[in-house]
């Protein structure tokens, strides 16, 4: 392994580029499903998908309105006109013999995007988006002189997103997309599946000496599927460029891929095999001509995205760790934290909302672990009735779980009724709870304890607490138990 | 002679749509010599007869073209048929939809009885480039039909069928319907649906149409043509009726094209066919004039790097991996894909791949498809400024008459073939063959007629007018 010291005398240089899976209910040209999911191969799809003889492609409005949607959470420039191109490669699993792909005019143009990295915040600058179709699949089944293929991805509609190189590290490689990744999920973009390879991530990497002025040769790691393949396989290049720089070897520019097994990259083909892509004109689709109102339009209909949900979040004095953590949740499983906190910020209090927040992200999130049928988000007129128990003393954090678990599978459930039936409320009446710890400190077995406290070996407070716990049946407000124990034993 | 009107009134007075369609076959089988046609659209054909018999008998309409058969160029896919495209590589390929064009002429209750032969993908202008050999003109068997859609404009001539359709990319319906002495019609670009149509040249590509009379094309015109939301290429307008009757001319100006009307490239009685329908159209009140358009100097030489080009994209799908030839001896997928594509092409087919291949590669596509191109847009502009002052182009459609079968058989001789019909397609221009009498070889003549974006009314009436001056 190559040292540290060494490692931080060079600067890594990355862009990553992004294939997008759409969220359309057919596929890019052709009316078959845009759902593979589950289907037998060859069974979701049309003529068009086969690339039969004499068919056409019919472009998809809803793809371009999605592309224009992902234009816009990248503030980037939306083409008022953008046209398609055929790119040529014979492969079992292309049907036509070539892709349907944006080269000279990609309907997404310049943009930049701020990424929260640590604490901190980066800008990349995102260079384009085209839009483009996938190819199909093809399968090599182990033992057989034969391969297949599946057509059920053929024809899907993709984006991809290309980014400039403006980030220098695998943490900020990582951040990017799971950036790129939490703005095309809340944009409506995609489905954001990853694990069926909805985000698919080919990431460009150089390195050279700090200062040197120039960049390094590059290496594409094609075809990452999550943030932490992109965040382990930039780290990997990282050090192998660096140690074959130091050994005095050349770096070749080559397409790499993640062993994800093995965790590390392996060389796939070099730039001298470099395919003649034949780029021309789609003279089958006409070029796309959007309107201003049109672009207007589609921003419109957009819900809120993460940079607007941060400072919205920042108001209720959320920490940055906590915010993206919640934006984070929402997005991989849906579960509607934000909105909530929001709703319960609006009708009550940042208070309120800085309480549900933190106890979803701190509490609910790993509830959802252990029991992943119970989904449910406490309503925030649920969340409001609690906060004020909470704020009032009346209930202990056991409690609150307790409570909150029980309200958020059933919205109709009034917090404080529950909370009276199941005895969750907490003792706070200073003369019933001073009548029970006189009788704890009178109790003979308890007094070396409170011998040790008035010696000075506070730890002791705790054991009388917990006596006194028992004694009311854990309904004390135990804060107030240990004050008045002190106060007790100091006079 | 035969038209769409006698069909009609054979079965109005009484005769039998079967009878129709078996009087067709026999046809069919009495000029086998002439190769018109690659396969027989037999027992759907006598099916679909019946069921209009059924109707018929019921009082029931069936349709503007009710039991007039036609035969569709090879390129058309329908169902129950086998779709060529006068290739080997397609031999057996069972077409498992059915196009645009050959559903409008269903639901106007025309019956389809045949697939015509042409020069495979529309690769040549002879249909000597056919892997089903070459079709024979109707007027001499020892000369070519033309081609592409040669086969389509034989069985027109041959009295099989009142009408056919064809594919016209760079002169495919013009050129053979002047050798078989037919009227062959090259719509404006996106006039018709090309979905169902295997593909040459999508952005030349064209549904022509070839009848014996002006009438008869109008009439199959006005069925196949309008908007197709699965050819996102269609016009979304449409006239209401092509018919001549509903487009009466006025006293239009008609330029005779410079450039196609020199005596070193053009046989002379070609020549003075122009010359005479000129005459008549300003005895009928047109004025006429020579015009010149410089760059169609350069239009053949340009289209043969824009058709090569997207030819050798098109016919990337035929890989021998999912359907049509497969190449059998192959060890690997590389050998799969050049076994099975230097088997299923033939000579013609390859050329125009390699050259479109070479157009498109990088280091040569500026010199050659982007200059092209930027040829073909110069040549748009030109025609749109000559069709501010004039209403109609008129010259010849071929250089010559039907040559004799093997007589071009260098592939550049055979290129010349499209030198007049070539500019309207980079244009996307409606252009007509109207037949303008014989040569001394007693070989038909035709005349072309090049209108505006659009115009395609305008010429059926103006062939009209012609073909009633005769």
């Amino acid at each position: 392994m190559i040292k540290q010291d060494v490692l931080d005398q060079y600067e890594p240089t990355i862009g990553i580029e992004c294939h997008v899976q759409l969220n359309t209910k057919t596929k890019l040209f052709s009316g078959a499903s845009n759902d593979e999911r589950g289907q037998a191969p060859n069974m979701v799809t049309s003529p068009i998908c086969f690339g039969l003889p004499g068919t056409l492609p019919v472009l998809n409005a809803k793809a371009v309105e999605l592309a224009v949607r992902a234009g816009k959470a990248l503030n980037a420039e939306i083409a008022k006109v953008s046209s398609f191109d055929r790119k040529h490669y014979f492969y079992p699993d292309l049907p036509k013999g070539y892709q349907i792909t944006q080269l000279d005019r990609p309907t997404v143009g310049k943009g930049e995007i701020e990424v929260p990295v640590n604490g901190k915040t980066i800008k990349v600058r995102i260079n384009r988006a085209h839009i483009e179709e996938d190819a199909g699949k093809s399968v090599h089944p182990s033992g057989v002189g034969y391969s297949l293929v599946d057509l059920n991805r053929a024809g899907t509609p993709l984006i991809e997103i290309v980014s400039e190189p403006d980030m220098h590290s695998a943490a900020e490689a990582k951040a990017y997309v799971q950036e790129l990744y939490l703005l095309m999920k809340y944009s409506g973009v995609t489905l954001g599946d990853l694990q069926h390879g909805n985000m698919r991530f080919d990431v460009n990497i150089s390195v050279a000496k700090k200062g040197a002025g120039k960049l390094g040769k590059r290496s594409e790691i094609k075809n990452l599927n999550s943030f932490r393949a992109v965040e382990r396989a930039v780290q990997y290049e990282i050090s192998r460029h660096v140690e074959l720089i130091e050994k005095g070897e050349v770096i070749k520019q080559e397409t790499r891929g993640w062993d994800e097994a093995k965790q590390r990259t392996t060389a796939q083909r070099s730039k001298e095999e470099a395919m003649d892509y034949r780029y021309f004109p789609e003279p089958d689709i006409p070029p796309v001509v959007l309107t201003a109102e049109e672009i207007e339009a589609i921003h419109a209909e957009m819900p809120h995205l993460p940079p607007h949900i941060r400072r919205e979040l920042a108001r209720f004095g959320l920490d940055q760790a906590t915010a993206e953590t919640l934006i984070l949740q929402d997005a991989m499983t849906g579960s509607g934290y934000v909105h909530t906190i929001m709703q319960v910020g609006s009708k009550d209090s940042t208070g309120a909302a800085k309480f549900a927040a933190s106890w979803l992200s701190n509490r609910d999130i790993k509830h959802r672990q252990d029991h992943p049928d119970q989904l449910g988000v406490p309503s925030d007129d649920q969340f409001i009735a609690v906060y004020k128990m909470v704020s009032d003393k009346e209930l202990s954090s056991n409690s609150v779980d307790q409570l909150l678990f029980k309200l958020k599978a059933d919205h109709t459930l009034n917090a404080r009724q529950v909370a009276e039936a199941d005895g969750l409320l907490q003792e706070n009446d200073t003369d019933a709870l001073a009548l029970a710890v006189g009788k704890i400190l009178s109790d003979p077995a308890n007094q070396k304890a409170a011998a040790d406290i008035k010696a000075g070996e506070t730890k002791a407070i705790g054991f009388l607490v917990g006596q006194v716990m028992k004694q009311t049946g854990g309904k004390a407000n135990p804060a107030a138990v240990a004050e008045l124990i002190k106060d007790s034993l100091a006079k | 002679m035969i038209t769409i009107a006698d069909i009609q009134k054979r079965i109005k007075s009484g005769e039998t749509v079967r009878g129709i369609v078996e009087d067709a076959l026999s046809k069919v089988e009495a000029s086998a010599d002439y190769n018109v046609l690659i396969s027989v659209v037999r027992e759907p054909a006598l099916k679909r007869a019946d069921q209009l018999d059924a109707k018929l008998k019921k009082g029931e309409d069936i349709g503007v073209l009710g039991g007039v058969p036609y035969v569709a160029k090879d390129i058309f896919l329908a169902h129950d048929t086998i779709a060529t495209a006068g290739s080997n590589i397609l031999k057996n390929f069972d077409s498992p939809y059915q196009a645009t064009c050959v559903n409008r002429l269903e639901a106007a209750g025309a019956i389809l009885i045949g697939k015509a032969n042409n020069d495979a993908f529309g690769n040549g202008s002879s249909t000597e480039n056919s892997d089903f050999g070459v079709t024979k003109n109707p007027y001499d068997k020892s000369r070519v039909a033309g081609g592409s859609s040669g086969g389509s404009t034989a069985a027109v001539a041959l009295d099989i069928v009142p009408f056919s359709i064809g594919g016209d990319t760079g002169g495919s319906c013009r050129q053979p319907a002047s050798y078989c002495g037919v009227l062959g019609l090259k719509p404006t670009y996106g006039r018709v649906s090309r979905y169902g149509v295997i593909a040459y040249t999508s952005s030349l590509d064209t549904v022509g149409t070839i009848a014996n009379a002006a009438d008869d094309a109008a009439l199959v015109f006005g069925v196949i043509a309008g908007q197709d939301d699965r050819d996102s290429t269609t016009l979304q307008d449409k006239p209401a009726s092509f018919m001549p009757a509903d487009n009466p001319t006025k006293p239009l100006k008609i330029g005779i094209v410079k450039e196609h009307m020199r005596s070193d490239a053009v046989q002379p009685e070609v020549l003075a066919a122009v010359n005479l329908q000129a005459k008549k159209l300003k005895h009928a009140g047109h004025t006429v004039q020579e015009v010149s358009l410089p760059t169609l100097d350069v239009s053949l030489a340009t289209y043969y790097i824009v058709a090569p080009a997207e030819l050798s994209s098109n016919l990337m799908r035929y890989d021998g991996v999912k359907f049509g030839y497969s190449a059998k001896d192959a060890k690997t997928l590389e050998e799969l894909y050049g076994l099975s594509r230097d088997q299923g092409f033939n000579a013609e087919n390859k050329r125009r791949i390699l050259i479109g291949t070479y157009v498109l590669s990088s280091g040569y596509i500026d010199a050659y498809y982007r200059k092209a191109q930027t040829v073909r847009t110069k040549l748009i502009n030109e025609y749109a400024e000559v069709f501010k002052n004039y209403d109609v182009l008129i010259g010849p459609v071929a250089p010559t008459t039907a040559f004799k079968i093997g007589e071009n058989s260098d592939p550049l001789q055979m290129y010349l073939q499209d030198l007049m019909t070539v500019g309207p397609s980079l244009a996307g221009l409606p252009a007509i063959s109207v037949p303008s009498g014989f040569d001394n070889n007693k070989l038909p003549i035709g005349v072309q007629l090049v209108g505006a974006q659009r115009s395609d009314a305008l010429l059926l009436s103006l062939a009209k007018q012609l073909e009633d001056s005769k």
